[in-house]
C-alpha cells in the first residue's frame, strides 16, 4: 500500500507545487495592483462626494471626513442657485440634439452601408474628415452665421444642426448596419418592399443596439459639452447649460465649494445611472468605434 | 425611369446628411479660407490682406508658447493614454474573476462630464491641503503644486487623462481579448515569457488599434480645450463669467495655453477674427494631414489581412 501511494513520481508533484505557488503568487500581484488601482480610480469621485456633505467652513480645510453630514447641501443648492434652470437647459440639448440626430443620421447611414451609388466612398471618406476634424476650425465663420440671424446667446446653433445628421452618429451606425446580412434586405425586396419600408421594417428592429449605442453617446457628448454652450451662450446667462454653470459657479453667484461640489456630483450620477443600465450598449459601440 | 427612381430614393436616405455637410462643414470651411486672407472684427467688414495673417504668425510669441504646449501634450499626453490604457487591458485580460467589476470602475471615470472630472481634479491636487499633497507628505515628499505650477499644471493634466482612460481601455481590451489563444500556447510550449509573449505576439497583433488610438488621441489632443480652459480658471481662482473665462486661459504663467485656446482668444476676445481663421486654417491642416495617415494605414492594414 505505502509503496503504491508513493509511487506518484514526486519531483512532479514538486514542480506542481512550485508551479501552483507561483500560479498564487501571480494571483494576489495583480489582483493587489488591481485593488490598488481600483481606489485609485475611485478617489476623486469619493472625495468629491464627501466634500459636498461639508459645511461651507469645513470644505475650505484639508480634512476629508465630513464633521457633520449635511445632505441639505442638495437641497440649497437647487433653491440658491440657477441650478435647475442650467440643468432644464441641459436635458432639452441633450434630448433634442439625441433623437434629431438618430433621426437624420439613421437613413445616410444606411444608404452609405447597404445601398449602392455613385460617390459612396468619397462620400464616406468626407463624413471620416468632418469627425476628425477640429470643432475650432469652423468655429468663426458658424459664430458669424448664426450671429446674422441673431441666434447666438440661445442653444439654437447647436440643436438645429442636428436636423442635418452627426458624422460621429453616421460613422457609427453605418459600421453596426455593415453586419446585418444583406439577405435579409434582400428577401424584403423581394417581397415588393421599398428601400424606405426595408430600413424601417426590416433594418430598424435589428439595428436597435447600434442605434442604442449611436443615441447614449450623442446624448453623453451634449451633455458633457462645455465647447458649444460656451461659444454659443455665455453672452446670456438664460441659456447656460450645467457644464458651463459649473465653471462659473464661483465667481457669478458666490458659492461656496460644499455646493459647487454638490452640483458637480449632481452633473455627474445621472450619466453614472444610464451606464449602469445600459452598459453593454456602450461597451459593443466602443468597441465598434475601435474597428475599421 | 427605373434607375432614376432609385437615385430619387437614394438622395431621400442621404438629403439631410448632405445638406448638413454643405451647410455646417463645406460653407464654414470655404469661409475660414477666405477670411482667414482679411482683416476685420464683429463691426467691421472683411478687408483682404493676402498672406498677412500668416505671416503675422512668425511673430506671435503666444502662438509659439500655445504650439509648444500643444506639442508637449502629442509627446507626452498621447503616449501616456496609450500606456495607460495597455497595461490596464493586460491587466484586466489576466483578471479572470471580478473583471466585470474592475472593467466597469477603470470605465467609469471617462463619462464623467471633462468640467466636472476637472473640478475635481483641481481639489484633489489642491496644494498644501489636498488629498494628494496630504498623502504625499505623510510617505515624506513634499508635493508639487500642480495646477498652480508652470512645471506640474501639463502633468495634472495628464493625471486626469489618464483617469478618464477608459474609452481607449475597451478599445484595447476587445482587441487584447481578440488574440487568438492558440499563439500564445504555440509560443508558450517554445518556452517565451510573458514579456516574449507580449513583445512577440500581443503587440504586434493589436498595431492597427495602438495607431487607431495614436492618431485620435493627436486629433483629440489639437482640439484639447475643456480641461485646460477650466484648470486655468478653478486653478487661478479668478474665474470670471462666460466667455470673460478667456482671462484666465493659460494659467499659470501660460503653461497650459494650448492651441485652440488661443485661437479662441484670438477670436472671441481681442475680435482678430481674420487671424482666427488663419490659425484655424494651419489647425485643419495639419488635423486633416494626421487624418490621411490614418485612412492610408487603415486601408494598408485591412488588405493585409484579408
Amino acid at each position: 500500500m505505502t509503496a503504491v501511494l508513493e509511487l506518484p513520481a514526486p519531483p512532479i508533484v514538486e514542480v506542481n507545487h512550485k508551479a501552483k505557488r507561483q500560479n498564487r503568487l501571480a494571483w494576489i500581484a495583480r489582483h493587489s495592483i488591481a485593488i490598488v488601482l481600483v481606489i485609485m480610480f475611485l478617489t476623486p469621485v469619493v472625495y468629491l462626494v464627501l466634500l459636498s456633505l461639508m459645511t461651507s467652513k469645513q470644505a475650505l480645510t484639508s480634512n476629508y471626513w465630513p464633521d457633520t453630514w449635511h445632505f441639505e447641501n442638495y437641497v440649497n443648492v437647487f433653491r440658491s442657485t440657477p441650478l435647475p434652470r442650467y440643468l432644464l437647459n441641459t436635458v432639452s440639448y441633450a434630448v433634442s440634439v439625441t433623437l434629431l440626430t438618430l433621426l437624420s443620421s439613421v437613413p445616410a447611414a444606411y444608404a452609405l452601408a447597404k445601398l449602392k451609388f455613385r460617390g459612396q466612398n468619397a462620400l464616406f471618406l468626407t463624413i471620416i474628415c468632418v469627425m476628425m476634424l477640429p470643432p475650432q476650425v469652423v468655429t468663426v465663420p458658424l459664430y458669424l452665421m448664426w450671429a446674422r440671424y441673431g441666434l447666438t446667446g440661445s442653444l439654437a446653433p447647436l440643436i438645429v444642426p442636428a436636423l442635418f445628421g452627426d458624422a460621429f452618429t453616421i460613422f457609427l451606425l453605418r459600421q453596426f448596419l455593415l453586419t446585418i446580412p444583406t439577405e435579409y434586405l434582400d428577401a424584403a425586396r423581394v417581397d415588393g418592399c421599398g428601400e424606405w419600408r426595408t430600413l424601417l421594417r426590416v433594418v430598424l428592429p435589428m439595428a436597435r443596439p447600434g442605434i442604442a449605442a449611436a443615441g447614449l453617446f450623442q446624448f453623453f457628448f451634449c451633455w458633457n459639452d462645455y465647447y458649444g454652450p460656451l461659444l454659443y451662450t455665455s453672452e446670456n446667462e438664460h441659456s447656460w447649460t450645467l457644464t458651463l454653470g459649473l465653471a462659473s459657479f464661483r465667481t457669478v453667484h458666490h458659492v461656496d465649494w460644499n455646493l459647487v461640489t454638490a452640483a458637480t456630483v449632481l452633473a455627474m450620477a445621472p450619466l453614472i445611472i444610464i451606464f449602469f443600465f445600459a452598459q453593454r450598449a456602450f461597451v459593443q459601440g466602443i468597441t465598434l468605434t475601435g474597428q475599421k | 425611369m427605373h434607375t432614376v427612381r432609385k437615385n430619387l430614393t437614394t438622395l431621400s436616405f442621404l438629403a439631410p446628411a448632405l445638406i448638413g455637410i454643405a451647410v455646417f462643414f463645406l460653407y464654414p470651411l470655404g469661409s475660414a479660407v477666405y477670411f482667414s486672407f482679411t482683416k476685420f472684427d464683429l463691426l467691421s467688414v472683411p478687408q483682404w490682406v493676402g498672406l498677412d495673417n500668416y505671416r503675422q504668425m512668425a511673430d506671435d510669441p503666444f502662438l509659439l508658447q500655445a504650439v509648444r504646449n500643444t506639442l508637449w501634450m502629442v509627446v507626452v499626453f498621447v503616449p501616456a493614454r496609450i500606456i495607460g490604457a495597455l497595461g490596464l487591458s493586460m491587466l484586466l485580460a489576466q483578471l479572470r474573476r471580478g473583471a466585470g467589476f474592475f472593467r466597469t470602475v477603470f470605465y467609469l471615470p471617462s463619462l464623467i462630464p471633462p468640467v466636472a472630472a476637472t473640478i475635481a481634479f483641481v481639489y484633489l491636487l489642491k496644494p498644501g491641503t489636498g488629498p494628494v499633497d496630504h498623502f504625499l507628505e505623510k510617505i515624506g515628499i513634499s508635493g508639487p503644486l500642480w495646477f498652480n505650477s508652470p512645471t506640474w499644471a501639463k502633468p495634472a493634466l495628464v493625471l486626469l487623462g489618464l483617469w478618464a482612460v477608459g474609452d481607449l481601455l475597451v478599445i484595447f481590451l476587445a482587441a487584447v481579448l481578440g488574440v487568438p489563444e492558440s499563439l500564445y500556447e504555440a509560443a508558450s510550449l517554445d518556452g517565451a515569457n510573458a514579456w516574449h509573449r507580449f513583445r512577440s505576439i500581443t503587440l504586434p497583433s493589436i498595431r492597427p488599434v495602438i495607431l487607431f488610438a495614436a492618431v485620435t488621441g493627436v486629433i483629440y489632443t489639437l482640439q484639447y480645450f475643456d480641461q485646460a480652459a477650466v484648470a486655468g480658471s478653478i486653478a487661478s481662482g479668478q474665474a470670471t463669467v462666460g466667455a470673460g473665462i478667456s482671462q484666465s486661459f493659460g494659467y499659470p504663467e501660460g503653461s497650459t495655453f494650448t492651441y485652440p485656446l488661443w485661437l479662441y482668444t484670438v477670436g472671441f476676445r481681442y475680435n482678430a477674427l481674420g487671424y482666427a481663421n488663419a490659425l484655424a486654417i494651419v489647425l485643419f491642416v495639419v488635423a486633416l494631414a494626421v487624418t490621411v495617415i490614418l485612412m492610408r494605414r487603415a486601408r494598408a492594414f485591412s488588405g493585409e489581412e484579408a
